[in-house]
């Protein structure tokens, strides 16, 4: 049965921990200490509502990308429980869940188009695939279909015939587009989808989404490092800084008012056409390693520009400041 | 406006390619200039030229590509005409260039501080026991954290924030007086892109180096240059002052690139796309301004040479026939 009331998606305290290989590894295992262990995503909370859309923000390895695995179920949690439109799915080995009817269901738009097409099928090949392997479609009921997707998408039907490399960028960003919303499926996760593309196609691209959503009824995951596309096409918008959300709010709040100094600083690192480089917070140094983390001080002290002895003692956890806003920080900003 | 000789001048600069597909007319008629000490932007969609228009100035375009005319005025010298022991004398020593992608400019089997020593020991008269030291130095001028320790780091180990760190170490072994970066933060978190633009600014503002910025980023742009110089599939088609570039576009399609642009303020229903695509630069009948047909502005004579040149104040300028 599917409950209607619950989220679409809702993520609770999932953990994905890599072991690592240690130097040295000709010493006996058992001899060898504990073996060191990477915390890619370390206890994250996550829901997304119907037809919601939601920005995951944060620096490269930061772990958004482990946790869009983990969503997706092509990688197991270490813990922790993913639940979608109700149902557990975090317990479903990620090698059985192709062949689980959710899977339709979660689909994802890879960063970039060029990358992620498979360059000797022609675009009515790629949009073909899930329907055939996920929507068992045939025949003419297959091409009807392929080209009622294609025509959502705003791609001119003498396209489908040709191969990625006789598509511009955007043509090729619209067949990435296509291939996933063409099960319909009620998630959508955008992994930086306008990251390759010139400003002159991007804009087309991000009305296209938009536009998609509504007619759709999808909700999007929207992963990227363009804080100014997340705060177009994002209602809530979530910050994450080595394995942990930092912050996470309505997107006006959070980029009007952020409350965590991670987040002032990746907001005021966006260059603005008004020039504005001297408001600039500066962040010292590189992240902390991932590796065996102190679980007993912030994750972010060492590069916070208002870091104190307490940040060393206690790790700050998600705390509401407002109706749906909360931030991981001993010394919030005020609002 | 800086009235002395500029640094670089670059005068009706033609560019084109042979290829299968016929000859691919690259860069039409270039004329801008960047002063002592100056950060110039060239900003513009992929595929408008900026960084052929560079290659061609330092002369390493590659062997399809030919120079059809013009003139590149670098320190007295004309660098179109200049022979190749010329040009490998200032490439390096006097005008330096980091690439967008660190990890593919760099050599990957080669430890970093070597390819530091590698510049220095062709371009400088550093004696060889000082080699390292002076390498160690570089490393620590672009602030690489524990540079004895990194200079034996391949760029492998690196992340792609500190191999850009390496290309500007390399870049400015030399102390040239021109570095010319393009999209040199293309790939990087924007927090490291803030901090390696900090640097290249500080370290520009230290050696009074004229800076060119070659980026479709107009944020990028509008924070670190003093000019922009806007191109569109091959033509300078405006240049300005930062500021005024902003405030007071002219040319149809600054206008469209600067709407284009999220920021801080704009909504989705604001945001603008630049209908159609740069013209194919293979055509024979490219009209004079290469922007007419993608421009609601365009008239039949914007198809007609000579493409208009208006000088809109000072050192404002556009080339089209009905400015906004």
């Amino acid at each position: 049965m599917i409950d209607d009331t619950q989220p679409l998606l809702q993520v609770e305290q999932v953990r994905k921990l890599f072991p690592l290989k240690t130097a040295g590894s000709l010493v006996p295992l058992r001899a060898a200490r504990r073996t060191a262990l990477l915390h890619a995503v370390d206890g994250v909370d996550l829901s997304i509502g119907r037809g919601e859309s939601v920005g995951l923000v944060g620096e490269s390895g930061c772990g958004k990308s482990t946790l869009v695995r983990l969503i997706t179920r092509t990688l197991d949690p270490t813990e922790g429980s993913i639940r979608f439109r109700g149902e557990d799915i975090g317990g479903i080995p990620a090698s059985r869940f192709a062949r689980v009817p959710q899977r339709k269901l979660i689909q994802m738009v890879f960063q970039d188009p060029t990358d992620s097409l498979n360059p000797r099928y022609t675009a009515r090949d790629t949009i073909a695939e899930p329907l055939r392997l996920l929507g068992n479609l045939s025949g003419t009921a297959l091409s009807d279909r392929i080209e009622a997707i294609a025509a959502l998408v705003q791609m001119p039907r003498e396209l489908l015939g040709r191969f990625p490399h006789q598509l511009s960028g955007g043509q090729k960003a619209r067949v990435g587009i296509a291939r996933a919303v063409a099960l319909e499926p009620s998630l959508l996760i955008l992994d930086e989808p306008t990251a390759a593309l010139d400003v002159s196609v991007q804009a087309v691209i991000l009305h296209l989404l938009a536009d998609l959503r509504e007619k759709l009824g999808m909700s999007y995951l929207f992963v990227s490092h363009d804080l100014n596309i997340v705060r177009l096409l994002c209602d809530r918008v979530m910050v994450m800084y080595l394995g942990r959300i930092v912050e996470s709010g309505p997107a006006r709040q959070v980029f009007e008012a952020p409350r965590h100094p991670y987040t002032r600083a990746l907001l005021s690192a966006i260059p603005g056409l008004g020039g504005e480089a001297s408001r600039r917070i500066r962040l010292e140094g590189d992240p902390t390693s991932p590796v065996d983390p102190d679980p007993g001080r912030c994750r972010f002290h060492g590069r916070c520009p208002k870091g104190q002895d307490a940040c060393t003692r206690s790790s700050p956890s998600l705390v509401q400041m407002a109706p749906g806003h909360a931030v991981a920080c001993h010394f919030p900003e005020s609002a | 406006m800086d009235t002395r000789v500029p640094l670089l001048s670059v005068e009706s600069l033609g560019v084109e390619f042979r290829t299968r597909g016929g000859i691919v007319h690259a860069l039409e008629d270039i004329s801008f200039s960047v002063g002592k000490g100056e950060t110039v932007g060239i900003v513009g969609e992929s595929g408008s030229g900026q960084s052929v228009l560079f290659y061609a100035v330092l002369g390493i375009l590659d062997a399809a590509g030919r120079i059809t005319g013009g003139r590149a005025v670098f320190g007295g010298l004309d660098l179109v005409r200049a022979s190749a022991p010329e040009l490998e004398e200032i490439r390096g020593r006097e005008a330096a260039m980091i690439f967008q992608n660190p990890r593919v400019a760099l050599n990957p089997i080669r430890k970093v501080g070597h390819q530091i020593e590698d510049v220095l020991a062709r371009h400088t008269s550093t004696p060889s026991a000082d080699l390292r030291r002076r390498a160690i130095e570089a490393l620590a001028s672009v602030r690489i954290p524990d540079p004895e320790r990194r200079y034996h780091a391949y760029p492998f180990e690196l992340s792609g924030g500190l191999c850009q760190r390496i290309m500007i170490a390399i870049a400015l072994a030399c102390t040239p007086s021109l570095l010319v970066a393009d999209e040199p933060t293309t790939g990087l978190d924007v927090t490291t892109q803030a901090a390696v633009m900090d640097l290249i600014g500080e370290l520009a503002r230290q050696r009074n180096m004229a800076t060119v910025l070659i980026t479709h980023d107009l944020g990028l742009a509008a924070e670190h240059c003093d000019r922009i110089v806007v191109m569109h599939a091959g033509h300078v088609v405006e240049t300005a002052p930062t500021a005024e570039l902003f405030a007071h576009p002219r040319h149809p399609y600054t206008a469209r690139l600067i709407a284009t642009t999220p920021h801080a303020g704009s909504d989705l229903r604001s945001l603008a796309a630049i209908p159609g695509y740069l013209p194919d630069l293979r055509r024979s009948d490219l009209p004079a301004c290469r922007f007419s047909e993608r421009c609601e502005r365009a008239e039949p004579a914007c198809g007609e040479r000579p493409l208009a040149r208006l000088d809109a104040g000072g050192v404002h300028s556009v080339a089209c026939r009905s400015p906004l």
